[in-house]
């Protein structure tokens, strides 16, 4: 007896010191990218700190003050971009897992099944054809080339159908026919607001892979004033003179990693519950 | 009775209705461009003079794809996807089934578990181009990783992590397998939740030990979730981009080692916007991601059939 739980001691020492280990890993990462946004290039060359410096707020306007990259703008046009894709997409997906979840029509299935295999296409192949499409149709100078291709999401609408399956009943929707509320009536007064826990994550989701996305944009967004955050980073080479003073460098990529941290751990409770919901089931 | 059929029919064309926007939007800008993409891999078409003039559509039928074979370039960066996929995957599968069989323990008992999934899983919502940046100013020759183990007597002092090609490679590893270990842990945790419990006891009172209970019973289980996992980090893998991008610059790094596939296509759409190869070599993903997918699905499922008729028939007694 004594025996066992000198062992399961042992073990639980192994496990909590590996546990805190990583996790100590991966603040550290962070926080060293906090700490070096607030000291001047000089400090940042000596080596890691533990303290921060008193530079931050010079560093923030250094890098506002910098014309060449224009953070502002490219995170203005970030922000847009993410807030549009993501409401649309979630919008749309939703409409469309709620109808597959929800009529019998013709060909339900092979639409659901048809999504189910696209989920596994790389999505990035395609970029050939989309490029030479949106040429083709003049469609390259707004935000939309980046916001409309993005409203058709398989991976949010497989999570949103996995929601309704377990929430949604057809009692409910048949009472409120009874009642005498229309189709679309019932979709944007009964059940978008059942189901606000699992629009709530895929908007987060969405948002994020929109604020992160930076192959296609890459490919397609010419005009300075349209960058979006991504692709101001990417311009940040060695041998560019914009990378010469590491402290603005360093609160760009606070400025472009940091809110999204924010975000997750007000939300990571919910978030990572909606991750296994997106699965399949083990 | 005929009124409630035509009710019927009605709620039927509200169910396309909702579906349009959806089937349009990704028919207009997922599925055509995906079978143009298709298509255009067999015309030479591209422009000439830096963008200036085109050239083609014209049909060439396999001119691409041979191009693509003779010049082996396409296979040596598939090669290099593929290694640094690799060597992330197999260490994002062995801690995350780790952590996952240590979370949800109950003789562990791990405490404070919502602050270690918290952790683990940030890294994955980070923006891939900033994080590559950040490793590259801290791994960079004078950066501070470099100088701290250099001052610790670890490395040499002409040793280079950005300079060489298995630490360029190694490192480009480490991010993608920091990027996704936390999600991996957390669907595989579901999966070992999902096991039944009673299951799990029997084994033990018939005498198998831990190791035992995890290779014979757990890990079969977990199939279907393990395949999940493993398909979608391939497909996710094979588009490998951001990270190499910024880290090389756009390079490829040294001697070319960390240059993937989608850098490829994308350098070929750059100036001279080589549509007809860039195709090809999109196409040529497509089909060796496809491959590989199968692969693992008949490896994961070809001896599978017996084993799970027998445990329903056990549950039915």
């Amino acid at each position: 007896m004594t025996r066992s739980r000198v062992n399961l001691f042992l073990q639980k020492t192994f496990v909590y010191t590996i546990l805190i280990t990583m996790a100590l890993l991966i603040i550290f990462i962070f926080y060293t990218l906090l700490v070096n946004a607030s000291r001047t290039h000089v400090d940042i060359q000596k080596g890691f700190s533990a303290f921060f410096g008193n530079y931050f707020g010079k560093n923030l306007e250094n890098l506002l003050a910098n014309n060449n990259i224009n953070v502002l703008n490219a995170m203005k046009n970030s922000f847009i971009i993410a807030t549009a894709t993501a409401f649309l997409s979630t919008y749309v997906s939703a409409l469309t897992a709620y109808s597959i979840h929800l009529y019998r029509f013709k060909g339900r299935n092979f639409l659901f099944m048809f999504i189910l295999a696209v989920m596994m296409i790389p999505s990035q192949i395609a970029s050939v054809g989309l490029i030479t499409i949106l040429y083709s149709i003049g469609f390259v100078v707004n935000y939309f080339v980046l916001i409309v291709p993005a409203m058709a999401a398989p991976a949010t609408f497989f999570f949103l159908k996995q929601y309704l399956d377990t929430i949604l009943n057809f009692e409910l929707v048949e009472a409120a026919r009874v009642d005498g509320a229309g189709e679309i009536r019932i979709f944007h007064t009964i059940v978008m607001p059942l189901i606000k826990p699992a629009l709530a994550i895929q908007f987060i989701f969405s948002f994020v892979a929109s604020w992160n996305n930076f192959f296609f944009p890459s490919l397609i967004i010419q005009s300075p004033n349209k960058r979006t955050i991504p692709i101001v980073i990417s311009l940040l080479k060695n041998s560019s003179p914009d990378s010469f003073d590491l402290g603005p460098v360093y609160m760009l990529m606070v400025l472009s990693i940091f809110p999204m941290i924010i975000v997750f751990i007000i939300f990571s409770k919910q978030i990572i519950k909606g991750i296994t919901l997106g699965s399949v089931k083990g | 009775m005929k009124n409630k059929r035509k009710t019927r029919i009605n709620y039927a064309k509200w169910g396309y209705r909702f579906v349009i926007p959806f089937v349009v939007v990704y028919v207009v800008f997922s599925l055509i461009p995906l079978l143009s993409t298709f298509f255009y891999s067999f015309f030479e078409y591209y422009f000439k003079f830096g963008g200036l003039e085109k050239v083609g559509p014209n049909f060439n039928f396999l001119d691409n794809y041979i191009l693509l074979f003779t010049e082996g370039k396409f296979f040596k960066y598939f090669g290099n996807t593929m290694l640094i996929w690799i060597m992330g995957f197999i260490p994002q599968v062995i801690v995350s089934l780790l952590l996952a069989l240590w979370f949800s323990s109950t003789r562990l008992n791990i405490k404070a578990q919502g602050f270690f999934k918290t952790i683990v899983y940030m890294p994955n919502l980070v923006m891939a181009a900033a994080f590559s940046l950040l490793f590259l100013k801290l791994f960079s020759n004078n950066g501070p990783v470099t100088n701290f183990l250099f001052e610790s007597n670890i490395i040499g002092e002409s040793f280079s992590f950005v300079d060489q090609n298995w630490s360029t490679r190694g490192l480009l590893s480490f991010m993608n397998y920091l990027m996704w270990f936390g999600n991996t842990t957390i669907l595989l945790m579901a999966g070992i939740m999902g096991i039944d419990k009673g299951i799990l006891e029997s084994a033990q009172v018939d005498g198998a030990n831990t190791i035992q209970t995890f290779f014979r019973i757990v890990l079969p289980l977990l199939r279907p979730i393990l395949l999940f996992v493993l398909v979608t980090s391939l497909v996710g893998g094979v588009q490998l981009f951001d990270l190499p991008q910024i880290f090389t610059a756009g390079s490829g790094g040294p001697e070319m080692g960390s240059m993937t596939v989608i850098m490829y296509i994308s350098r070929l759409l750059g100036v001279s916007k080589q549509y007809g190869l860039a195709g090809a070599a999109s196409t040529l993903l497509f089909i060796m991601t496809a491959i590989v997918s199968l692969g693992f699905f008949f490896i994961f499922y070809r001896k599978e059939v017996i084993p799970r008729k027998s445990i329903r028939e056990g549950e039915d007694k």
